[in-house]
C-alpha cells in the first residue's frame, strides 16, 4: 500500500490519478489520441486511417446519451467498407470547422437531426475515402481500381493474388484528388452490414470505469474553480457583494461581478469556492419582476384562450360557421407548466482567457455556438478563440438553447488572465436558471354534424414561445412557426395526422419574463397532449372506441396510421387486458418520425397509478442502430413520464421555487415499467429518435387514466389531480 | 491532514473536515469518475463503497470518515472492467450520457454483495439513483445477469 500526501491544493500529476489508471492529458485538437494523430495523415475530413488499420472517424455532432456517435460512425463505416472492429472517433472542433470552410458542416445537435440531417454528407465522405484508398492500392499495384475489391478494409487484386490493408495505403490516399461528389453512389440501405445492425456503442467501456471525461472532469495545469451566483430573479442585476467577509476563507481567490447579473468566486477548489459564495453578502437589484407570481403567468394565458386576436397556425373550412351549427359540441381546457432539463451533469466549462487567445472546454449541444459566444465574449476574433468538446452528461436542448455556461465561464476567467477557471453551476443554480419548457394553455372546441361525425375542431393554444426568447428574428410577423409542431397541415417535418373538415388552430403568444428553451420533444409535447387527450374525450363522448375514431379521421395519414395499427396489434387492443388494468392511445408526428404508444395502467381504490407495460412504434424511416434506438424509446418514455407524472416548475416573487431533486421530483426504478418498442423504418425518408417518442408518452398514460377511473386529466403534472375512486 | 483510504492508496489531505467526501475524491485526490448531481444525497450520482456499503458522499462531511474506513470508488471496482457488474453493463450496452452510471454501478455492486440473488423487487427497491436518460430497465437488466454470472 501507498501513501499520499496531497498537496492543499491542485491535483497530482502522475500521482493519484496515475494510480488510478486515469490519463490526464487533453485531446487536442481532437478526441483521439493526439500524438498519433498528428502524424497520421486524413484520408479526408471524416477518416483517418492509421498505420495499424486503426479507423478514426470525425464526429461533427455532440454525444449526450442519444446515441448519434455510434450511429453516425456506422454510416460513415458502412460506405467506407472498413472493418467495425477496427473503430474509433474523435471530435473535430469549431474552429478547425472555421478555418477549413466549414468542411464538416453543421456541429448543432437538437431536433433529433444528429444522424437525419448529416446522413448523407457522412456516408459520401465514407465513401470517398475508400474510393480513395482504392485507388492508391491500384496506382501502387500498377492495375486497374475496377479490377480491385475490398472487404473489411482490406483491398485484394484477385487477378494478381495481391492484397493489402487500408493501413498500409492511408498515407498515398490521403495525397490524391478526392473524387466529385456526383460520381459517389451510396449503397441501397437494403445492403447495409454495418449500419442498420443493433451494434454496441462505441463510447461505452469509459462509462463504466470513471475514465470518461466529461466537462465537469476537466483538469488542467494551474486551473482554479469558480462557483456562481446569478440574480435569482430572471433579468435582475447584481447590485453590490461584500468581498471582505469571505477574503480570509480557505482557497479564496477573487470575488468578480459577473456581467451585470451576477457575482462569482474563485477560489482553488470548487468546493472552496462555493463554500466562501454561499457566506458572501449579496444585495440584488431584482427589478420589476420580482413582483410577479405563478397566479400572474397562468392569468395571462387564461386571457389568451378567449381573447379576439391571435396568431393563425392553420385553417381549413370554417371552424367557427361549423361549430355555430354543429349538432353537440364538446369543449375542454388544458394546461401544461415549465419544465427543466435538469441534466444530470449540472452546466460548467472551463475558460482560459489571455489577451491573445480564449480557449474553453465545455459540453455544448453546439460547439459552433459556442464558439460565435466565446468570440462576442473573449473581444477576440473568432480565429483567436476555440471550444474543446466534452461528452456531455444530459443535453435535453439545455445545453442548446443557451450557451450561457461559456458566457459565463469566460467573463470570469476574464478576471484571471492566464489562469484557466473551471465554473461549475451548482445543482440549484442550475435548477433555478434554466430555459425552462414553455408553459401553455390550450382551449378545445370541437363540433359534431347529425351523423356523429367530427365536423369541426378550433385549437387555441395560448402562452409562451420558445422563438420570442431564444431567438425573436426567427418569429414571421410575430408568429413561432415552432408553437404548431405536430400539427401542420402538411411537410415532412411534423405534420397532422388527422383531416378534419372545418379545421383552425391558433395561437395566442403570452410570454412572461421566464426563458423559454428547446427542451426535448418541444411543443410536439404538449400539443401531443392537447390533441391526444382531446380526442380521446371526443371518442368517449361519441360512444366511440378510441383506436377507431381516430382511424377514421387518418384514412389521408397511412405512415400516421401504421404506427398507431402496429401498436395496437401489439398490445392486443379490443381484447381484454388483465383484470384491473386500462388502455390509452396516442399517435403524433415530429422531427419527421411517426411514433405510437399504448400505456397499460392501473389505479388503486387509494388513488396510486402503477403503469405496467408500454408498446410503442416508431416509424424513422431509415433505422440505422435499432438497439440504440430501442433504448433511445425506453428513455423517452422516462422523460417524458416524469414531467407528466411530477414536473412543474413554478415562479414565486418572480424566480423559480424548485432548487433540487427533493422538489423537483424524478421517475426512479421503483416506478419503471417495461417498454416493448416495434422500430418499422418503411423507408424513403430520415426521421428523428432522440425526441419523438416523448410526444405520446403523456397522453397514452391520461388516456389509460381516464379508461381506468373516469377521471380526465387536464393539467400536467398528474401529481395535481387525486385518482382516489369516490 | 486527513487520513483516508481509497481504492488501497492511503491519503494524507489538508481540507476542512466539512467538506463532502465527494469533493475530497474529486478535487484533491483527483478522482473524477464519482460525479456530482445534486449535494443533497437525492440522486446517487456520487455514491461510493465505504467498507462495502453504498454511500452517497456529497453529503458526508470527510471529517465524518475514519483511516480504517476503506472507500471504495468506480476507478477501484476495476479499471479493466473485469468486475461481473461491469461486464454485464457493456454486454447490455446500458449506459446513454453514461453521467450517473459509475454511482448506478456502485450502488448495484452493494446490493450484489449484500444479496446476491435480489428479487426483482428487492432491484426495484434498492436501487433509487437517478437516471435522466431513462436506462432503468438496462440497469434492471445487467443487475440481474451479474446476479447469475456472481452465483453461476
Amino acid at each position: 500500500m501507498t501513501t499520499l500526501t496531497v498537496p492543499r491544493r491542485g491535483f497530482l500529476a502522475g500521482g493519484a490519478a496515475a494510480a488510478a489508471g486515469l490519463t490526464l492529458g487533453f485531446h487536442l485538437p481532437f478526441g483521439g489520441d493526439a500524438s498519433a494523430q498528428s502524424v497520421t495523415p486524413e484520408v479526408n475530413a471524416w477518416v483517418v486511417i492509421k498505420p495499424d488499420d486503426t479507423v478514426v472517424v470525425r464526429i461533427a455532432r455532440a454525444e449526450m446519451g442519444q446515441g448519434t456517435l455510434t450511429g453516425l460512425a456506422q454510416l460513415v463505416a458502412e460506405e467506407l467498407e472498413c472493418d467495425w472492429n477496427k473503430v474509433t472517433w474523435e471530435y473535430p472542433t469549431p474552429g478547425e470547422n472555421v478555418r477549413r470552410g466549414r468542411v464538416w458542416q453543421n456541429f448543432g445537435t437538437a431536433g433529433s437531426q444528429g444522424i437525419r440531417q448529416s446522413n448523407d454528407y457522412v456516408r459520401k465522405g465514407g465513401a470517398a475515402a475508400r474510393m480513395m484508398l482504392v485507388q492508391a492500392a491500384a496506382n501502387e499495384w500498377k492495375v486497374p481500381v475496377g479490377e480491385c475489391t475490398v472487404a473489411k478494409g482490406v483491398i485484394t487484386h484477385a487477378v494478381t493474388g495481391r492484397s493489402t490493408s487500408y493501413g498500409k495505403v492511408a498515407a498515398a490516399a490521403s495525397l490524391l484528388t478526392p473524387p466529385p461528389t456526383d460520381s459517389i453512389t451510396l449503397k441501397d440501405p437494403k445492403t447495409w452490414t454495418i449500419a442498420g445492425q443493433p451494434l454496441k456503442r462505441l463510447d461505452t467501456p469509459e462509462k463504466l470505469n470513471g475514465r470518461q471525461i466529461y466537462s465537469i472532469d476537466v483538469k488542467l495545469p494551474g486551473m482554479l474553480n469558480a462557483a456562481l451566483k446569478i440574480c435569482p430573479v430572471f433579468g435582475g442585476k447584481i447590485k453590490n457583494f461584500d468581498v471582505t467577509q469571505i477574503e480570509n476563507m480557505p482557497g479564496f481567490k477573487k470575488a468578480v461581478r459577473v456581467g451585470d447579473t451576477g457575482v462569482a468566486v474563485i477560489a482553488d477548489t470548487w468546493w472552496r469556492a462555493k463554500t466562501a459564495l454561499d457566506a458572501l453578502p449579496i444585495e440584488w437589484d431584482e427589478g420589476p419582476n420580482s413582483k410577479v407570481q405563478q397566479a400572474d403567468i397562468l392569468a395571462a394565458q387564461t386571457e389568451g384562450l378567449t381573447a379576439s386576436e391571435a396568431i393563425l397556425g392553420s385553417k381549413n373550412g370554417d371552424a367557427h360557421a361549423a361549430l355555430a351549427s354543429a349538432r353537440r359540441t364538446v369543449e375542454a381546457v388544458y394546461a401544461v407548466p415549465h419544465q427543466h432539463h435538469v441534466t444530470m451533469e449540472p452546466m460548467n466549462a472551463t475558460a482560459l482567457w489571455t489577451p491573445q487567445k480564449c480557449e474553453v472546454w465545455t459540453a455544448t449541444q453546439n460547439a459552433e455556438a459556442a464558439l460565435a459566444t466565446a468570440t462576442e465574449v473573449s473581444g477576440l476574433p473568432i480565429d483567436k478563440n476555440e471550444v474543446y468538446r466534452l461528452h456531455l452528461g444530459g443535453g435535453f436542448g439545455r445545453r442548446s438553447s443557451s450557451q450561457d455556461f461559456v458566457r459565463y465561464a469566460i467573463l470570469i476567467a476574464k478576471e484571471m488572465p492566464g489562469t484557466p477557471v473551471k465554473t461549475i453551476w451548482s445543482r440549484e443554480e442550475d435548477m433555478t436558471h434554466g430555459w425552462y419548457h414553455p408553459a401553455t394553455q390550450c382551449r378545445l372546441i370541437a363540433g359534431f354534424d347529425d351523423q356523429d361525425n367530427l365536423n369541426a375542431l378550433h385549437m387555441r393554444i395560448s402562452g409562451q414561445s420558445i422563438l420570442a426568447t431564444i431567438s425573436p428574428a426567427r418569429l414571421q410577423n410575430g408568429r413561432d412557426a415552432a408553437t404548431f409542431q405536430g400539427l401542420n397541415p402538411e411537410g415532412p417535418e411534423s405534420q397532422l395526422g388527422y383531416t378534419v373538415p372545418n379545421l383552425l388552430i391558433e395561437h395566442a403568444m403570452r410570454n412572461s419574463h421566464v426563458p423559454a428553451g428547446f427542451w426535448r420533444g418541444v411543443n410536439n409535447n404538449q400539443n401531443a397532449i392537447y390533441l391526444e387527450c382531446f380526442l380521446d374525450e371526443l371518442a368517449h363522448s361519441a360512444k366511440q372506441d378510441p383506436l377507431e375514431f381516430r382511424r377514421k379521421l387518418m384514412a389521408n395519414h397511412p405512415k400516421h396510421r401504421a404506427v398507431l395499427d402496429a401498436v395496437a396489434e401489439k398490445v392486443g387492443w379490443g381484447t381484454p387486458p388483465p383484470a384491473g388494468v386500462y388502455r390509452g392511445l396516442a399517435q403524433q408526428m415530429g422531427f419527421g418520425s411517426y411514433v405510437a404508444a399504448c400505456a397499460e395502467v392501473s389505479v388503486s381504490d387509494a388513488g396510486i397509478l402503477k403503469i405496467h407495460r408500454i408498446v410503442a412504434a416508431t416509424d424513422c424511416g431509415h433505422a440505422v442502430n435499432p438497439q440504440q434506438i430501442a433504448a433511445q424509446v425506453e428513455g423517452s418514455f422516462v422523460y417524458g413520464l416524469t414531467a407528466a407524472l411530477y414536473g412543474e416548475i413554478t415562479i414565486a416573487n418572480g424566480r423559480v421555487e424548485q432548487e433540487n431533486f427533493d422538489t423537483y421530483q424524478m421517475l426512479r426504478m421503483d416506478e419503471m415499467f417495461d417498454v416493448e418498442t416495434i422500430i418499422m423504418p418503411s423507408g424513403g425518408f430520415w426521421g428523428g429518435v432522440g425526441e419523438p417518442t416523448i410526444f405520446v408518452a403523456a397522453p397514452a398514460v391520461l388516456n389509460a387514466v381516464f379508461a381506468a377511473t373516469g377521471i380526465r386529466v387536464r393539467q400536467v403534472p398528474l401529481s395535481k389531480t387525486s385518482l382516489k375512486k369516490a | 491532514m486527513t487520513r483516508l483510504s481509497i481504492n488501497d492508496v492511503v491519503y494524507d489531505l489538508d481540507v476542512e473536515p466539512e467538506t463532502p467526501l465527494l469533493w475530497v475524491i474529486r478535487e484533491q485526490v483527483g478522482l473524477t469518475g464519482t460525479k456530482y448531481g445534486c449535494g443533497v444525497a437525492q440522486c446517487g450520482a456520487c455514491t461510493v463503497h465505504i467498507d462495502g456499503v453504498a454511500t452517497r458522499s456529497c453529503a458526508i462531511p470527510v471529517s465524518t470518515v475514519t483511516e480504517q474506513q476503506k472507500i471504495v470508488t468506480i476507478e477501484g471496482l476495476s479499471p479493466d472492467l473485469a468486475h461481473p457488474v461491469q461486464k454485464a453493463w457493456l454486454e447490455l450496452d446500458v449506459p446513454q450520457c453514461g453521467y450517473c452510471q459509475s454511482g448506478q454501478i456502485m450502488a448495484a455492486t452493494a446490493l450484489l454483495n449484500a444479496n446476491p440473488r435480489p428479487t426483482e423487487q428487492q432491484i426495484r427497491e434498492e436501487m433509487t439513483n437517478i437516471c435522466r436518460c431513462g436506462t432503468y430497465n438496462r440497469i434492471k437488466a445487467a443487475i440481474q445477469l451479474a446476479s447469475n454470472t456472481m452465483a453461476g
